[in-house]
């Protein structure tokens, strides 16, 4: 745990009292007369936030493990298409594929009927599935890159071990590579998703209300700027601090006990 | 013995006898030659020690016995299975191939324990995953091994917190847990530090005298020697000569093996 007497050094105890002291003086200077008013669509902006998050960080990262082993060991016709998902996705900024997806996409859905007439329509008409897409499409981009290199970085011996017991590829696929590859892998994960919550707020611009939004909502409503914009501060670090957490918990659990070999 | 009969296929009975015959194998990186026409039969019960220099062909004609490598051509019989081949010498057969390395069990010479799991999860992961043996039976066959390796209080430890000679009779366990008809190893000493080969080399004398048939690539002239009752000799991937190990090393004919003995004893 934190070892206190390090914590009790002049320059550090300076520090700390600086840092009381802007907390005070954001407390009672400011204005927070706002919050109550708008704590519940706050809430709700934290619900999406949180939840896009989560879903695109999953959905990408299920389909970075196909892009990533096409581009290892895939046949030309399945690395060559990977390659090039994954260069066009890191290569343009998400704010332009964001909108590519929802105005180009979005109104073109509009003009076939039997999109309008379908069951999907509901949803097609809404901001958030385009929202979801984009970022999906990017943390798989971003991350395929990474696989790739993962399933590369497994030492050959280890699957050739297995290959040795007859084990099928499948198995080998399940119980001993990606299991290995993601190993590999999870200190740079935790910090792509950080960059994945830190990306969240451009959804902002295609209506979806996340946190951010409603902070812009604040500043428009009442003219009232810093406030609202440090409260977001505080909310993304809390959030990234989590990640970061649940990340170094994971290692700790699954590579805690497993120091590499050579 | 026991455990090799049980393994291997008794359809026909002269065949079932030859656990390994290897006919005219070639094999070529690039335009390297690296064998050039091997031969080799390995009975029930044998222990061939295959010895030679460094680039003679060994390690290679070993692993292409469970076509870890592809030969470029030949014939290879396993307890009188022909594996079936494509022109260019791959395994046709996905299914005959994954089934006749059951039965082999290699074990290396960078020992390539699955690092991500511990001793006991290393021994059960080709009997529960591959051989669908219940897991429960898996465990309890996984601790018996591990006994006798001499690592019985290991069973939850990670590879790399092992040394190289207990990293290796692990290796051995894991091999020993599917029952194979056939175990190959390849330079399972080399790459020890010299304290600990002893250890790895017990545990291999102890197997062999059990009657296991098992195809041996090493260094270690004394334990061919001892352990063997055939021995080849590799030179630039042929065979240059073959024998009782009384013969190759008490005996040898070919200039080339005289001076190869002299030079590694």
């Amino acid at each position: 745990m934190i070892d206190f007497r390090s914590l009790m050094q002049p320059h550090r105890i300076v520090m700390m009292l600086v840092f009381i002291g802007i907390v005070v003086w954001c407390a009672f200077s400011l204005q927070w007369d706002w919050i109550p008013k708008y704590a519940p669509l706050a809430l709700q902006g934290i619900w999406t936030t949180i939840w896009l998050l989560v879903v695109t960080v999953v959905l990408g990262f299920l389909l970075a493990v196909p892009l990533g082993l096409a581009q290892a060991v895939g046949p030309w016709y399945l690395a060559a298409p990977a390659k090039a998902f994954c260069t066009i996705i890191r290569g343009t900024p998400l704010l332009l594929q964001l909108w590519l997806l929802y105005y180009g996409l979005g109104s073109l859905f509009p003009q076939f009927p039997w999109i309008r007439s379908s069951e999907l329509w509901p949803y097609l008409r809404q901001a958030w599935p385009y929202a979801v897409l984009a970022l999906t499409l990017s943390y798989a981009g971003y991350e395929g890159e990474v696989m790739r290199g993962a399933f590369k970085g497994v030492a050959k011996g280890q699957l050739e071990a297995a290959k040795s017991f007859g084990m099928p590829r499948l198995t080998m696929f399940r119980r001993i590579w990606l299991p290995q590859a993601i190993r590999n892998v999870l200190p740079t994960l935790g910090g792509e998703t950080i960059l994945q919550l830190k990306a969240t707020p451009l959804v902002a611009t295609i209506t979806v209300v996340d946190i951010y939004a409603v902070s812009s909502r604040v500043r428009s409503d009442t003219f009232i700027i810093y406030e609202p914009l440090i409260l977001l501060a505080v909310f993304y670090i809390l959030v990234a601090g989590l990640i970061a957490l649940a990340f170094h918990w994971l290692e700790v659990r699954v590579l805690g006990t497993d120091r590499r070999t050579s | 013995m026991d455990t090799a009969k049980a393994v291997t296929p008794a359809d026909d009975a002269s065949a079932s006898q030859e656990a390994i015959k290897v006919e005219d194998l070639h094999k070529s990186f690039g335009k390297l030659e690296v064998l050039k026409g091997v031969s080799l039969t390995a009975h029930k019960g044998d222990v061939v020690a295959i010895i030679g220099g460094s680039g003679s062909g060994k390690s290679t004609m070993l692993r292409s016995i469970n076509f870890l490598e592809t030969p470029s051509s030949g014939r290879i019989t396993i307890g009188g299975e022909l594996v079936e081949m494509h022109a260019d010498g791959s395994p046709s057969n996905r299914r005959q191939i994954e089934r006749i390395r059951t039965r082999l069990a290699m074990v290396f010479q960078q020992f390539n324990l699955w690092t991500h799991r511990t001793l006991l999860e290393n021994v059960i992961e080709v009997p529960v995953h591959v051989l669908k043996v219940p897991k429960a039976q898996a465990i309890k066959r996984a601790h018996e091994l591990l006994e006798r390796v001499g690592l019985g209080d290991k069973a939850d430890t990670y590879p790399a917190y092992l040394s190289g000679g207990q990293q290796q009779r692990a290796a051995i366990a894991r091999a020993l847990a599917v029952d194979p008809s056939v175990m190959l190893f390849d330079e399972p000493t080399s790459a020890l530090d010299p304290e600990l080969v002893g250890e790895v080399l017990t545990v291999i004398r102890d197997l062999a005298a059990e009657g296991r048939t098992m195809l041996l690539v090493t260094h270690e002239m004394k334990f061919a020697r001892e352990v063997a009752n055939h021995v080849v000799y590799l030179y630039q991937g042929c065979i240059e000569e073959q024998g009782s190990p009384a013969e190759v090393f008490g005996n040898p004919k070919s200039e080339r093996l005289k001076q190869f003995l002299s030079s590694v004893t």
